[in-house]
């Protein structure tokens, strides 16, 4: 098996007292989709926040446990280096509205203050949106604001301004929680497309999705980690029983 | 006179006022609200007499505003030429002459009280915005709450404690000074309700990027509520131009063209006050003309506060 992207070991997290994720080891392959699958409130966003390390940023929260990002310990480098490595897409789309599209898509080099030539600039804007499949809506008007665009549409110029840092993870936490029906067909779609170039952790709380979507999912339960392995296998033959119960849809 | 329709009725008018949880028939009669017996048309009559009364009220706290600019476009807009507008006082007696001199002044004052109190008030409207727990923020906030309420002519001598007697002599840049503090606490409060708004999923988006915690506060949140501190530093504006009591003891005032910031230094307020109190009627109209003239100011820079927060409002 080939060296995992990101690899999860013994990890939990705390919010003070409270303990939202126990002990909890997962390994993300290249270029797969793996899908944390759970009920609301299970701990899901928890641990995609704490892959990034933005849970710290929460007062009193606190983990303990490793997770290593191509065999480099995160906790041991920089939040802002590792940040810019790891792209997130979160629950509700996030453009920021001062910018233009165009302006959107490179902001993680404009607010970081990376300088590039304009060719370059270009090309990374026109990559990205064709990469999230955006770029045949917007081509024509890259200078107007990101927040004309539909819920979808602005989804996926989060997506591309994700993938606009080359990330060697994309992070999606619900990506489709907020949006249409036919908007999450399209984001579903894009998924399945972009593993060629990215390795992705998507959140889900939808079984569908998870079935649709993901090579290997993560069943997350209470903040454990009940049941890990590819996707065909769970949905056919899940080894626990909450698993079952779950995916048959007795509770959750 | 329980009629089914007068039932209905009523049930209608109440929920119009709050919502009446399950009415159900049996309880309609139970509950005292509804048995209300007056006729449906004496009820109309108290809703028209309400609304009427509403309107009237209305209008006439307005009135006293439209009197008041009436007034003083009446007597002052036949001062103002081009003259008055560029010139400089002259002696009692010559005819012409202007207030060249105050709008200089004033402007000037204004540019000096801007260069104090934006950045130390946006800087602690971020400061409140981020962290409005804690030890400091509650100081700021009880400086806020005692600065807002202290009286002009209260800052305009302590200001002349502070700077004017050091310095010794008044001047523009002690005028500033005492119109910065007036500023300050409405530039605070603005820009601290502005950025409040914010929702956090944008400070997350640019966190999640990689982006340290002071650009992200610098390059995404400050721009994103520019309109709102903009319309905030205006209002300010617009308040502290038309202060006379702290300008006495600071900037005092000056018959002359002046540029110096550590001489002092003339303005439109000051100007009103001094011609008005003089006993020569020549002086009371400049005085008018004055008043126009500073009207205008006050009620363009409202106007352009309006403006920038109705078109520049950013949408999340
Ligand atoms: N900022 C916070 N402070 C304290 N507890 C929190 C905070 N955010 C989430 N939690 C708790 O952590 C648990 C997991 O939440 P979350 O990771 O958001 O779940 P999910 O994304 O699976 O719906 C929930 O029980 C929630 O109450
Ligand atoms: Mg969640």
């Amino acid at each position: 098996m080939e060296s995992p992207i990101l690899s999860v070991e013994n990890f939990s997290a705390f919010f003070g007292e409270n303990q939202i994720l126990r002990d909890i080891s997962i390994n993300t392959s290249p270029n797969k989709v793996t899908a944390l699958m759970g009920p609301s409130g299970c701990g899901k966003t928890t641990l995609i926040r704490c892959i990034n390390r933005m849970h710290e940023l929460i007062p009193g929260a606190r983990v303990s446990g490793k997770i290593y990002l191509k065999k480099q310990d995160i906790y041991m480098m920089e939040p802002i280096v590792l940040r810019r490595k790891i792209g997130m897409v979160f629950q509700k789309p996030n453009p920021f509205p001062m910018m233009s599209i165009y302006d959107n898509v490179i902001a993680g080099y404009k607010l970081n203050g990376i300088k590039l030539k304009k060719d370059e600039s270009d090309s990374i804007v026109e990559r990205s949106l064709r990469n999230a499949a955006l770029w045949n809506e917007v081509k024509d008007s890259l200078h107007r604001k990101g927040t004309f665009l539909s819920g979808g549409q602005q989804q996926r110029l989060c997506i591309a301004r994700a993938l606009a840092m080359n990330p060697e993870i994309l992070l999606l936490d619900e990506p489709t929680s907020a949006l249409d029906p036919k908007s999450t067909a399209h984001i579903e779609e894009l998924i399945v497309e972009l593993k060629q170039n990215v390795t992705m952790l998507l959140v889900t709380h939808n079984i569908a999705q998870a079935a649709r979507v993901s090579d290997f999912t993560a069943f997350i339960y209470l903040g454990e980690l009940i049941e890990f392995g590819p996707t065909e296998k769970m949905f056919t033959v899940p080894k626990d029983k909450r698993t079952e119960e779950y995916l048959t849809g007795k509770f959750g | 006179m329980n009629t089914a329709e007068n039932i209905a009725e009523n049930i209608e008018d109440t929920n119009m006022h709050k919502i009446i949880p399950f009415p159900s028939p049996l309880r309609i009669h139970e509950d005292k609200t509804l048995r209300n017996n007056s006729p449906v048309g004496y009820r109309i009559f108290k809703d028209k007499l309400f609304k009427c009364l509403v309107i009237i009220l209305s209008i006439l706290s307005f009135l006293p505003l439209l009197l008041v600019l009436f007034h003083i476009t009446k007597n002052g807009i036949s001062v103002i030429n081009w003259g008055f507008l560029t010139e400089l006082p002259l002696p009692i007696g010559e005819k012409g002459g202007g207030v060249f001199n105050s709008i200089i002044g004033s402007l000037i004052l204004i540019i000096l009280s801007s260069i104090i109190s934006i950045p130390l008030g946006i800087s602690a409207g971020i400061y409140l915005a981020e962290k409005n727990k804690g030890r400091i923020a509650n100081i700021i906030n009880l400086c806020i709450v005692v600065l807002q309420g202290t009286p002009s002519i209260v800052i305009g001598i302590i200001t002349y404690i502070w700077v004017v007697a050091p310095l010794g002599g008044f001047s523009a840049l002690s005028g500033g000074i005492a119109l910065s503090i007036m500023m300050l606490p409405v530039i605070i409060k603005s820009t601290e309700e502005t950025l409040k708004l914010i929702p956090y999923h944008l400070k997350e988006a640019s966190l999640a990027l990689g982006v340290p915690y002071y650009k992200t506060i610098l390059k995404v949140i400050l721009p994103t509520g520019l309109s709102g501190i903009l319309t905030g530093i205006l209002l300010s504006v617009a308040r502290i131009t038309g202060e006379t009591a702290p300008l006495l003891f600071t900037a005092f005032g000056n018959q002359f063209l002046n540029y110096n910031i550590l001489k002092p230094i003339d303005s439109l307020p000051y100007r009103i006050f001094y011609y008005a109190m003089s006993p020569y009627p020549e002086w009371h109209t400049f005085a008018w003309g004055a008043s126009f003239i500073l009207v205008m100011i006050v009620l363009s820079f409202n106007l352009i506060a309006r403006g920038i927060s109705a078109k520049w409002k950013v949408q999340f």
